[in-house]
């Protein structure tokens, strides 16, 4: 199989996987679950330190390219960081009777 | 094991941690410790990438980069308060977006653009290619509509009246450095030598002057908009597939990146009210799409899965919202909601209108044994949920019980009013889902609805010609007593009178929604 087939299919398959588990989630939780899963969605920080830490000469590295690499660091971390902190605020607040 | 091996790995088990993370946040007892198993999956992923490349990294910049990001983050998260969330929500949402388009950009530009000094370009196949365009495209749909969106719920985008100074500084600043950013990098990068390249560049200046305009608009809607948003996505996928040609021209990808933020505004512009939890669970689906975007440029597996997740949960979380209005997601992005020529006259429906004093509401709630609150979007701008709270403690010690119904909708996000009760301490357990209040509407005494009013128009089951026809209400009508706390008999987002303010077994209480409540809970306490 090709890479773009193998990858499609991790993609689709991970659709389904994802509707699968979400798929009952209670009303209660619906803000949680976004600013969860929208941390999550800050995953681009993994592509974003590979062209920031790129060394000169190396694959990655561009010189107008670092820069804003750098900048999208800062931005999926802000995501990850932010959006795992509001999680974790709103969830502690939730208790039974 | 090579390095790689361990980092596909460490990249598996994140994967499955971010599985696990979004299936335990799916159930309140266990939700606390999935956000952690996400929190421990996003670091090995991060410690994986770090591996990968054998500790040949520039440390300083990755350093930089992760502090100054992670300082922002807590300092945000950390200060914003829960009436706020919806905007939080919408803004974190923006910065996703917004680095997937810088990751694509930059990984076009180290696979194909020469610098001096440097190695020739290795270049990128058909797949790396297509995925910077969707990168692109998604990326930037998703940072400016989530902007936009942050805008309208902090009320300083659309809107008429006088700003405060953080959202003046916000809103022209905004606009300023948009359109002053694209014309420096246009002029920056102005080419006399290619007629092409000179387009392009203007192309860019001009959407970044067109979307720095969109954004000081005082209103939701204008002529030719919908036109607009056609035009903005044929030019996006048109310069999509004329950079799949010259992947080595990057000002075809800031054009690309330039009319796809011009689709972002329009397309989220105007919604508003009502609509608003549509659009901020479609934007945390974008947000997710384009980090998956992301992971084709650079062939990787963790970003495909966490990304297909998110925007599978950001789908699902959609479905449930357009639902729960009884409307299709393309008349919530296209259509405009408001009175049709069938509505009736606001002054007739309400001839018959009751209006009670605190003491009067006191009384009725006296006798009550069970008691049920209703919550809507003016509870939160009222900041009553702490008032409200006291008021069931209070009617609870006189021996009613008291259970909150909530609307799915009710609100500017999903959950939005589960949220807000939390934090006044109200146990989850209270707080009932519609179609279970909605069987046993006629054994509650006394309802009290504070600042919703749509989500209980019975209109929606009575009359198929309103705009709310078919949508799911809460019954409240069916109570043997309806308490309408609300400021006026002003409508709500969908514009149409509510027959239910001047049935025989409402009372309206005309006040702020807060107060109201605090005058209401004196007068109970002296019963």
């Amino acid at each position: 199989m090709s890479d773009l087939v193998m990858l499609l299919t991790v993609f689709v398959l991970a659709v389904f996987v994802g509707i699968e588990i979400i798929a009952k989630v209670p009303p209660t939780l619906h803000t949680p679950l976004m600013s969860g899963s929208n941390a999550i969605s800050g995953i681009t920080i993994v592509g974003a330190l590979v062209l920031a830490g790129a060394l000169q000469g190396t694959e990655y590295f561009h010189p107008i390219g670092k820069p804003m690499a750098l900048v999208a660091v800062i931005f999926a971390t802000i995501n990850v960081v932010g959006g795992y902190v509001v999680t974790h605020r709103m969830l502690k607040m939730f208790r039974r009777k | 094991m090579s390095i790689e091996h361990l980092t596909n790995t460490l990249y598996l088990i994140a994967s499955i941690l971010f599985i696990y993370d979004l299936k335990l946040l799916a159930r309140p007892r266990t939700a606390v410790r999935g956000n952690y198993l996400g929190i421990i999956g996003m670091a090995l992923a991060v410690a994986a990438t770090l591996i990968s490349g054998r500790f040949d990294w520039d440390w300083g910049t990755i350093v930089l980069g992760v502090a100054i990001g992670s300082g922002a983050g807590v300092v945000m998260a950390l200060r914003v308060k829960m009436t706020a969330m919806p905007e939080m929500v919408g803004l974190l949402n923006g910065f996703g977006g917004a680095a997937s388009v810088l990751v694509g950009g930059s990984a076009m530009m180290a696979a194909f653009v020469a610098y001096s000094g440097g190695p020739t370009p290795s270049g990128g196949d058909l797949q790396m290619k297509i995925a910077t365009v969707a990168s692109g495209i998604i990326g930037s749909v998703t940072f400016f509509g989530s902007y936009v969106a942050f805008g309208k719920l902090a009320e300083f985008l659309c809107v008429k009246w006088k700003l405060k100074t953080w959202q003046k500084v916000t809103k022209y600043g905004v606009s300023a450095a948009t359109a002053a950013g694209a014309i420096w990098y246009g002029f920056a990068h102005w080419d006399p030598q290619s007629t092409a390249e000179e387009v392009y560049a203007l192309i860019f200046m001009l959407s970044g002057v067109a979307i720095a305009g969109l954004l000081l608009l005082k209103k939701d809607r204008f002529p030719g908009m919908d036109a607009l948003k056609v035009v903005t996505a044929v030019a996006a996928l048109g310069f999509g597939l004329l950079m799949v040609r010259q992947p080595e021209n990057i000002l075809l990808y800031w054009a690309l990146v330039g009319v796809s933020g011009i689709l972002g505004v329009l397309l989220t512009v105007s919604i508003g009210g009502a609509d608003m939890p549509v659009v901020i669970a479609l934007l945390n689906s974008y947000s997710g799409l384009a980090a998956a975007a992301t992971g084709f440029v650079i062939n990787n597996d963790v970003l495909i899965i966490a990304g297909a997740l998110v925007g599978a949960s950001g789908v699902i979380l959609t479905n449930i919202m357009c639902k729960a209005m009884n409307r299709s997601l393309a008349n919530v992005l296209f259509g405009a909601m408001g009175p049709t020529g069938d509505t009736p006259d606001a002054d007739e429906v309400y001839r018959n209108v009751k209006s009670a004093s605190a003491e009067e509401v006191a009384m009725v709630l006296d006798s009550a044994q069970r008691v049920v609150i209703v919550p809507g979007y003016g509870m939160a701008v009222a900041q009553a949920q702490h008032a409200v709270r006291d008021l069931a403690n209070q009617l609870e010690a006189r021996g009613a019980t008291v259970e909150y119904a909530i609307h799915p909708v009710a609100g500017r996000m999903p959950g939005h009013m589960n949220v807000l009760l939390a934090e006044a301490d109200v146990p989850y357990d209270k707080l009932i889902e519609m179609d279970q209040i909605n069987p046993t509407m006629a054994q509650i005494d006394v309802v009290i609805v504070v600042g919703a009013n749509d989500v209980v128009n019975p209109v929606a089951r009575t009359d198929p010609k309103s705009p709310i026809a078919g949508m799911p209400i809460i019954d409240v009508d069916k109570a043997r007593t309806v308490v309408v706390i609300k400021r006026s008999l002003s409508p709500g987002f969908a514009g149409i009178p509510n027959p239910l303010f001047a049935m025989d077994n409402t009372l309206m209480f005309f006040n702020d929604g807060k107060k109201a409540i605090l005058e209401l809970l004196a007068a109970v306490k002296e019963l």
